[in-house]
This record gives structure tokens, C-alpha cells and sequence, in this order.
């Protein structure tokens, strides 16, 4: 939903091979609804699950050999 | 903070001399185009990088005794242009043509180039072996690109159409601290300059950049003046940004091991999240941008990436041979403050 002042909504962009990408209005809160603080308006989350700050990527994937593409997977065995 | 101003350097050879003479008197005058230019090793030659690196730095920066106008004076651009030529063809040397395979996709072949970095393990030696004098010779080398961070990449910006000048500029309003001028990343290098006891002032360390250290800065600013190599900057951006995250990490973590805090780390520790948001953009909405509203400039993408990892591994080499040898990699030895 865009925010009332206007700001666009939030994205969610998975990139080849590397994090999600957050632009837009948004928050990024912990379980208990704590807001994180966030150091710029675009921000990288990690999609390996190998990044030493997630949250956040740190370029691990890289270091690992991950790979995923941006749109959906295909269905395994399809 | 005032404008920018350096001291003209002292000259390494003949053609150094010869501009910075004429760069002391009136401009337009007095500065005869060189003969052809032949040096063994223009890559590292002292003198033509010195005197390239003058020739572009009046773009960037004032240069005490010297007439700003002389930044478009016609005889400066053509004995600069004499000091390009032999500087571009030992880049073009160490490059490969591209594949046209690798042209159907420019962020995936950027992905590549940097998984296969040719340059040798210089971060992780400085994390885990670097002396305090190694570490500070280290950032005295990087400071000649640092302290103008962002700085040549802008340039591309009226060159783009609008996708590749979006993700430019979301980019950039990042490395230029998002709106506030400490966080600025040029910024939090000088800061961590002054931790470590180094003089962050623009230029200061000119005279102690040997040839090569000047070659990675004279690389992006050919680059960034010539529109024609709008293709190969944005490679040099996209290259640059996915080959930061973890070396950034790296020599955080090198000056932790010495016992420096954040004041000192907080550049590197900023670089290694920033980056891995930047080398997303950079690679795949500004180059993969680019290539694919203008086809023509693709190669020189991949050019411009593939460059830069040539030109930061010769400069990475010649740190740790000196270091080998147990020589300082300046061109003079840092001398400890009252040690």
C-alpha cells in the first residue's frame, strides 16, 4: 500500500544468485515487532542463509556457490 | 570543509617535469605535445602515471600555483592525450575480448569475472598476517581513490538513459551518504585515516603513490572523462562493488585484530553492507541496464570489469612482493609519528 505521503510501496526483489532487495516504505521488525534500525533505503536481506549479519547479506553467497534465480523456481522434476 | 587543493608533486621524469613547468605559468602556452611515447611498463612507468594523474586531477581538484583554466586548455588536452594513448594499450593488453556468449547476459558474465578475480590473496593476508605498518601503508595506497569515492562514476550519470541512471544514481546517493555529508563514504575514510594517525587531507600522500597505485585511480577517471567508455565504467562500478564485500570485511577485521575500534572500523564495517546491496544494482539494473538499451557498449562492460580486477591485482602484487622483500610498498616509508 503506498504510504500516505506518497512514498512508494515497498519491493521485494529476489537478484540472480544473491539477496532480496528492499526498496520503498517499510519496516523491518524482529518477532516481537521491534523495528530494526536500518542503515540506508535500500537494503540487501540474505537469501542463503550464510551471511555472518543477517539479517542482512555480507556477499557470502558468493563465497559458497548459491544460486537461485530471480523469478520463481520451476516446479523440481518439471 | 574547504574545496579541494593539492601540491603540485615532484616530478619523476621528463614528462612530468615538462607539465608541471608549464602548469606554473599562464595556460595555453608553453606545453609542446611529447614525442611518441614508448615506456617498457606504462602500467607502472613513474613518470607517465604521475603526469596523466596531474593532467586528470585538475578535473577534480584545485592544484596551488596553478590556473584553473588550464583544465580545458587545448595544448594540456592534447599532451594529455599523448600520456592516454600508451596507458590504453597496456590496459587493452591485459584484457581479453569478450565472448558473445557472455553478452547475452551482462550480469551473469559479471558474476563470473569476479568469481574468477585474478588478483592474489592480498586481504586475506592483511587480515590475518598485517602488521600495524603494513595495514597503514595499505590505507595510505587506498586513499588515492577513497578520499573521491564515487567521484568518477558520477560522471556516467548525463551519459545513461533513464534505467541504468536510476540504478546509477540509487547507487550513488548511497556512497555519497544518503543525504547526510559525514556519512558520505569519502567521509568515513578520512575518519578512519585520522584514527589510525594518517592525515586525511585530500592529495597528501601524491608524492608516496608509486606508478601503479596511480594507475588504479588514472583507470577510472579515463574512464569517467571520455563518454565513449560510458560502457567501461559502469563495468569498473559493477566490478568494483562485487569485488568489495568481503576484502571490506577482511580489513575490518585486520584492524580489530590490532585493537583499533569502531571509530577506525566503521568505514570497512559500512562497506561490507552497503556493497552487498550496491553489487546487486550495479550489476544487474545498471550494467544489465545498460547493455541492454545500448547493445553496442556490452563488451565494453565486461572491458571495464575486467580491467579494473587487471590493473587491482598488478597494484596487489606489487604489495605484498614489496613486503616479501621486507621493503615498503610507498614510494617512501611512512614515518611513525613519534613511535
Amino acid at each position: 500500500m503506498p504510504a500516505d505521503d506518497g512514498s512508494p510501496p515497498a519491493t521485494i526483489t529476489p537478484y540472480p544468485d544473491g539477496p532480496y532487495l528492499v526498496r520503498g516504505d517499510f519496516a523491518l521488525t524482529d518477532q516481537q515487532g521491534n523495528e530494526l534500525p536500518l542503515e540506508r533505503r535500500t537494503i540487501a536481506l540474505c537469501r542463503c542463509g550464510k551471511s555472518r549479519m543477517r539479517p542482512f547479506c555480507d556477499g557470502t553467497h558468493k563465497l559458497i556457490g548459491f544460486k537461485a534465480p530471480s523469478g520463481p523456481e520451476p516446479w523440481p522434476g518439471a | 570543509m574547504a574545496g579541494r587543493l593539492i601540491e603540485l608533486p615532484a616530478p619523476r621524469g621528463p614528462l612530468s617535469e615538462q607539465l608541471f613547468e608549464a602548469l606554473a605559468g599562464p595556460p595555453h602556452t608553453r606545453l609542446a605535445c611529447p614525442g611518441l611515447i614508448e615506456p617498457s611498463d606504462a602500467l607502472a612507468d613513474e613518470d607517465l602515471q604521475l603526469a596523466l594523474y596531474v593532467a586528470y586531477e585538475l578535473h577534480y581538484s584545485s592544484i596551488r600555483g596553478v590556473d584553473e583554466s588550464w583544465e580545458w586548455s587545448p595544448s594540456l588536452l592534447s599532451f594529455r592525450g599523448a600520456l592516454e594513448r600508451p596507458f590504453e594499450e597496456a590496459v587493452a593488453e591485459l584484457v581479453p575480448p569478450a565472448e558473445a556468449a557472455e553478452l547475452e547476459s551482462v550480469g551473469a558474465a559479471l558474476q563470473e569475472i569476479v568469481a574468477r578475480d585474478p588478483g592474489p590473496p592480498l586481504s586475506r593476508y592483511v587480515e590475518t598476517q598485517g602488521t600495524r605498518e603494513r595495514v597503514l601503508e595499505q590505507v595510505v595506497h587506498r586513499s588515492a581513490y577513497q578520499l573521491k569515492e564515487a567521484d568518477p562514476h558520477s560522471w556516467a550519470i548525463p551519459r545513461l538513459s533513464p534505467r541504468p541512471k536510476t540504478a546509477l544514481l540509487e547507487v550513488q546517493f548511497d556512497e555519497y551518504g544518503g543525504g547526510s555529508g559525514e556519512r558520505m563514504h569519502s567521509a568515513l575514510f578520512a575518519k578512519t585515516m585520522a584514527g589510525l594517525g594518517l592525515d586525511p587531507t585530500y592529495g597528501r600522500y601524491l608524492d608516496r603513490w608509486p606508478g601503479i597505485t596511480l594507475a588504479t585511480v588514472n583507470l577510472v577517471t579515463n574512464f569517467g572523462l571520455h563518454r565513449r567508455r560510458r560502457g567501461a565504467l559502469v563495468g569498473h562500478l559493477a566490478g568494483f562493488e562485487m569485488t568489495s564485500s568481503i576484502p571490506n570485511r577482511r580489513y575490518g577485521n585486520a584492524l580489530r585484530r590490532l585493537g583499533y575500534g569502531e571509530e577506525v572500523t566503521h568505514f570497512y564495517d559500512e562497506h561490507v553492507e552497503a556493497d552487498a546491496v550496491h553489487e546487486n544494482i550495479a550489476a544487474w539494473d545498471l550494467a544489465g541496464g545498460l547493455a541492454a538499451e545500448e547493445p553496442e557498449v556490452a563488451a565494453d562492460i565486461l572491458f571495464g570489469a575486467r580491467a579494473l580486477l587487471q590493473v587491482e591485482a598488478r597494484w596487489a602484487r606489487h604489495l605484498m612482493d614489496s613486503w616479501e622483500r621486507g621493503e615498503t610498498s610507498l614510494r617512501t616509508p611512512l614515518v611513525p609519528a613519534a613511535a
